[in-house]
């Protein structure tokens, strides 16, 4: 990159916070995708001021410039595809307040979520939306995602937290969307557009946060099937009863394997799926609202239930869940991890298509996910050193998105597009809808300055 | 032959990393700094950008590889159990082979690798200061930008022993029939600046009966050499370790020291041969105390009125093999104690070995992080189970003008143990 161009960035942000070393462009080429490009330069600014410099000066020189929180996207959000500026959020970590009193917090982008979580914990408050990211990936990129977790099913996602925004647009204005207030209606809805929108229509600067009380107490149950029907139609018999969990999870059959080979763990081999589910709330409440789950799904095929009544029983259980991840490596080396979401009672018919899609490609894939909120995670696992076996992914992974959107669902329910399902794109959104989205991209971002490449191919 | 990985067989462990990210949750160093190039996933790129000829092993890739405390958080919760620690490790020997040992590596490894050197040093009360003053030229920019530790004002360290541990005692400690012989591996702070631990665990060996070896010829375990990516040093280490130990052939061969542990134990399973064998009875005090009962033991003595309140710090090393509940169960058993769990037990403290010496400020903030912890926790004592967290704890303690005082854990159970 030009040196003037770099002189230019340290200006802005300081002579320490600009980088081009080849070891720090190694270090800002990936994320969880694991793909690879190159960033000429990585900046580290500091505030909004700065930030709205780099996006002015970019538009004059046409350089590209990509957002980036922890790195921890799925679908390659973050990564500098056509070269250009990293711009990192690290050092805007400051939680700005909690404001007990109106239940709101305002924090700064680079805030890491767990660390959030447990600064409002602290007095008593809640902030529910949980990607199993959380411990490090950021509140920026959350929010650029609307990521969401296993308490979706009750709590809603990110942007359902959120009530405004700082946003650096890219032609390097400071706006301010939302507010502090629960309700507001002036104006286009800013705050929600930006949810969600992967880094393309704007840089978020500070975020004002909605919180909860924090729930007195939770319960967790293991409940076991003898099928995958039964624990689907477990989830649609709960809510149908008018409860609502604060978790519903589900694993397959393919999945408790995993999890028995890798670890030993002690499941019943009459045991087909899996559901953890959690209640929360006050605590008299927990117990009949367990007793009430447990009525309801008995006569589904349950094998076995589980009920843990201290929170070191409650964390055995949620250990379970989270030995998957890990565990599917056993399977086989590389997993590719689709996050589709259908309606809930559909849950049964997507399983049921998945499996004959692994069937027909003869490769494993292994299913868990969110129930409560139809979110499945459907693992595609190969090996990629066998010839032939990433052609066959690439193809079960289309004919899972065909199926998806045949059951009325979506192709991401939580992990964004980025460019690893952008060119899947038309077969979810019609072509009107495409073009409405290209005009909003287009009008404020003339220069396409902002994230190119990501979300809508241009 | 007790000869060391390159990093080119690393390859697979290092390809195996997914770049999730999850290691930015747990990494004491990018905690302070977020930066990429200090957590292990960014760690492991530059490795692998390295095993390709993608980037040269200059000045700031010696940088960056230094920016490792080996503390293994990161392995311990990588889901792909990427061994960031020992490939930082195999890149450190790639560099010391190809530039040569660092000032301040080659001083230490003078000194570390020649106990008669390094008794003299001690004796005359110098063993660190001689080796950081008189080795590191004055003119370098380690002691011009670095306060050095151990010897900086700033800095509190332990007085060196007036004779070291190995000397005060026999090679051989005799038990009762039937119980088990432990060779005790000391490492170098017990010998020279803690000898009273070394006192404290003889104290509850001989109540325990077992027989006790001590042989004099043993040395340094090796992690600071390790770190320092000096392979030669680590290799002759290792043979005089094995000979030294397995003489006598003992049952267990039993570690005071979170890091020795880790350095004769975990590392030597990585060298061929019989290193492995003798690392397989290398085993950490709280696991043996507890797997003989002692905890029990302890539990039954009568209970006294006057107690004191203790927190514990988990050591890394012993935190990272799963070594939590041991020494919990000892200090919740002894009759002097009331023991209280603090918050953010398990953070490292900092040390790292040779990554304080020369990030002493960063290795001062990762410490910094224990404090509210500590003080939360209303303790008069913060026990541990590592000579160097003990260093390094007391420094933290000191800067933060806090009260408690941090203590072995051994010393609290010989305290308590009838006489
Ligand atoms: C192990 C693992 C588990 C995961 N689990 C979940 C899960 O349960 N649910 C879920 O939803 N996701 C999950 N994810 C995906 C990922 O963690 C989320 O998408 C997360 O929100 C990304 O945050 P980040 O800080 O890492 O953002 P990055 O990956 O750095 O960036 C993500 C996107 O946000 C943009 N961006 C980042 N910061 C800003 C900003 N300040 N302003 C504007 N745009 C910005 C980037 O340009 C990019 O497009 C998981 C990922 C991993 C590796
Ligand atoms: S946690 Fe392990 S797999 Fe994930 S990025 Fe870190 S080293 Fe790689
Ligand atoms: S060994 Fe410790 S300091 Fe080194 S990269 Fe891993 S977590 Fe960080």
């Amino acid at each position: 990159m030009d040196q003037r161009i770099i002189r230019i960035l340290q200006e802005i942000v300081g002579k320490d916070q600009v980088t081009t070393e080849r070891a720090d462009l190694i270090c800002y080429s990936y994320d969880a995708t694991q793909q690879q490009y190159l960033p000429e330069v990585v900046v580290f600014p500091a505030d909004a001021k700065q930030i709205s410099l780099i996006l002015k000066m970019a538009n004059a020189e046409k350089i590209p410039v990509f957002p980036r929180g922890a790195g921890s996207g799925f679908t390659g959000g973050s990564l500098p595809t056509r070269g250009g500026i990293v711009l990192v959020t690290s050092r805007m970590d400051r939680i700005l307040r909690i404001d007990s009193e109106n239940l709101v917090a305002e924090v700064e982008p680079g805030v890491v979520t767990e660390q959030f979580q447990q600064a409002v914990e602290k007095v008593g408050l809640f902030y529910p939306p949980d990607p199993a990211s959380l411990k490090f990936s950021t509140l920026g990129g959350n929010v650029a995602e609307c990521a969401g977790g296993p308490r979706c099913v009750k709590y809603g996602v990110t942007k359902d937290y959120i009530l405004g925004l700082e946003v650096v647009t890219p032609q390097g204005d400071i706006i301010r969307t939302g507010g502090e207030t629960m309700k507001g209606v002036v104006g286009y809805d800013l705050t929600k557009l930006m949810c969600g929108s992967e880094g393309t229509l704007g840089i978020i600067t500070k975020i004002i946060i909605k919180l909860l009380p924090l729930p007195e107490a939770r319960k967790t149950m293991l409940v076991l099937f003898d099928s995958i029907d039964g624990a689907a139609r477990a989830v649609s018999a709960i809510i149908g009863g008018k409860i609502i969990p604060a978790t519903l999870e589900f694993m397959d059959a393919t999945t408790i394997d995993c999890v028995r080979k890798a670890t030993g763990l002690q499941l019943p081999e009459a045991a087909q799926a899996v559901l953890i589910i959690e209640v929360d709330g006050e605590r008299e409440m927990l117990e009949r609202q367990a007793q009430k789950i447990l009525d309801i799904v008995q006569p589904l095929g349950v094998v076995e239930t589980r009920v843990a009544a201290t929170p070191a029983e409650s964390e055995d259980i949620w250990k379970v869940r989270r030995l998957v991840s890990p565990s599917l490596r056993k399977v086989n080396p590389d997993k590719f991890n689709e996050d589709i979401c259908v309606p809930r009672s559909k849950v049964p018919e997507m399983i049921r298509a998945v499996e004959a899609i692994a069937k027909k490609h003869a490769i494993p894939i292994v299913n868990f996910g969110h129930a409560g909120d139809g979110n499945i995670h459907v693992n595609v696992m190969i090996d990629k050193k066998v010839p032939g076996q990433q052609e066959k992914a690439d193809q079960a992974i289309e004919e899972i998105f065909a199926a998806a959107l045949k059951l009325g669902g979506t192709m991401s329910g939580e992990h964004g597009v980025g460019i690893t399902k952008a060119p899947y794109i038309p077969m979810e959104l019609d072509p009107a809808a495409v073009a409405y989205m290209k005009t909003i991209k287009k009008a404020l971002d003339p220069n396409n300055i902002l994230n190119p490449g990501k979300v809508l191919l241009d | 032959m007790a000869k060391h990985k390159k990093l080119e067989d690393y390859r697979e462990q290092i390809e195996q990393c997914v770049k999730c990210g999850a290691c930015q949750a747990h990494c004491p160093v990018f905690g302070e700094h977020k930066r990429e190039s200090i957590v292990a996933r960014g760690k492991v790129a530059l490795a692998h950008a390295l095993l390709n000829d993608e980037v040269k092993l200059d000045e700031r890739l010696v940088e960056d590889m230094s920016k490792c405390l080996m503390c293994a958080s990161c392995f311990d919760k990588c889901p792909n159990l990427v061994p960031t620690d020992e490939i930082v490790a195999a890149a450190r020997r790639e560099i010391a082979d190809q530039q040569g040992l660092s000032t301040f590596g080659k001083a230490l490894t003078t000194v570390i690798k020649n106990p008669r050197l390094m008794n003299t040093l001690a004796k005359s009360g110098k063993a660190f200061s001689a080796l950081l003053f008189k080795k590191v030229p004055e003119q370098s920019g380690l002691r011009l930008r670095f306060p050095l530790p151990f010897v900086s004002r700033e800095r509190s360290i332990p007085e060196i022993a007036a004779k070291p541990f190995r000397e005060r005692h026999p090679e051989v400690i005799p038990g009762e029939a039937g119980k088990p012989t432990v060779a005790f591996f000391t490492g170098c702070m017990i010998n020279y600046m803690y000898p009273e631990i070394g006192d404290a665990l003889l104290k509850i060996l001989k109540f325990m009966g077992v027989t006790v070896l001590i042989p004099g010829d043993q040395g340094c375990c090796g992690l600071p050499a390790i770190s320092a990516g000096d392979s030669a040093t680590v290799e002759e280490l290792s043979k005089r370790n094995l000979a030294a130990l397995t003489r006598r052939t003992p049952d267990v061969i039993l570690t005071a020291c979170a890091t020795c542990n880790e350095g004769i134990g975990r590392h030597f399973k990585h060298l061929e041969g019989e290193y492995a064998a003798m690392a397989e009875k290398v085993m950490d005090m709280n696991v043996f105390l507890v797997r003989h009962g002692l905890d029990k033991l302890l539990a039954e003595l009568p209970r006294k009125a006057v107690f004191q309140r203790v927190t514990y710090h988990d050591p890394c090393h012993l935190r990272t093999q799963g070594i939590t509940k041991e020494p919990r169960a000892l200090l919740r058993a002894l009759p002097g104690v009331r023991f209280v769990d603090m918050e953010g037990a398990d953070r490292c403290c900092g040390l790292g070995g040779t990554f304080s010496v020369y990030h002493y400020d960063t290795s001062k903030l990762i410490g910094a992080r224990k404090v509210p912890g500590i003080e939360q926790s209303g303790a008069d004592l913060v026990a541990t189970a590592c000579p160097g967290c003990m260093m390094q704890l007391q420094d933290t303690i000191n800067h933060a003008g806090l009260k408690p005082r941090v203590i072995h854990l051994l010393e609290l159970i010989a305290h308590d143990l009838p006489a």
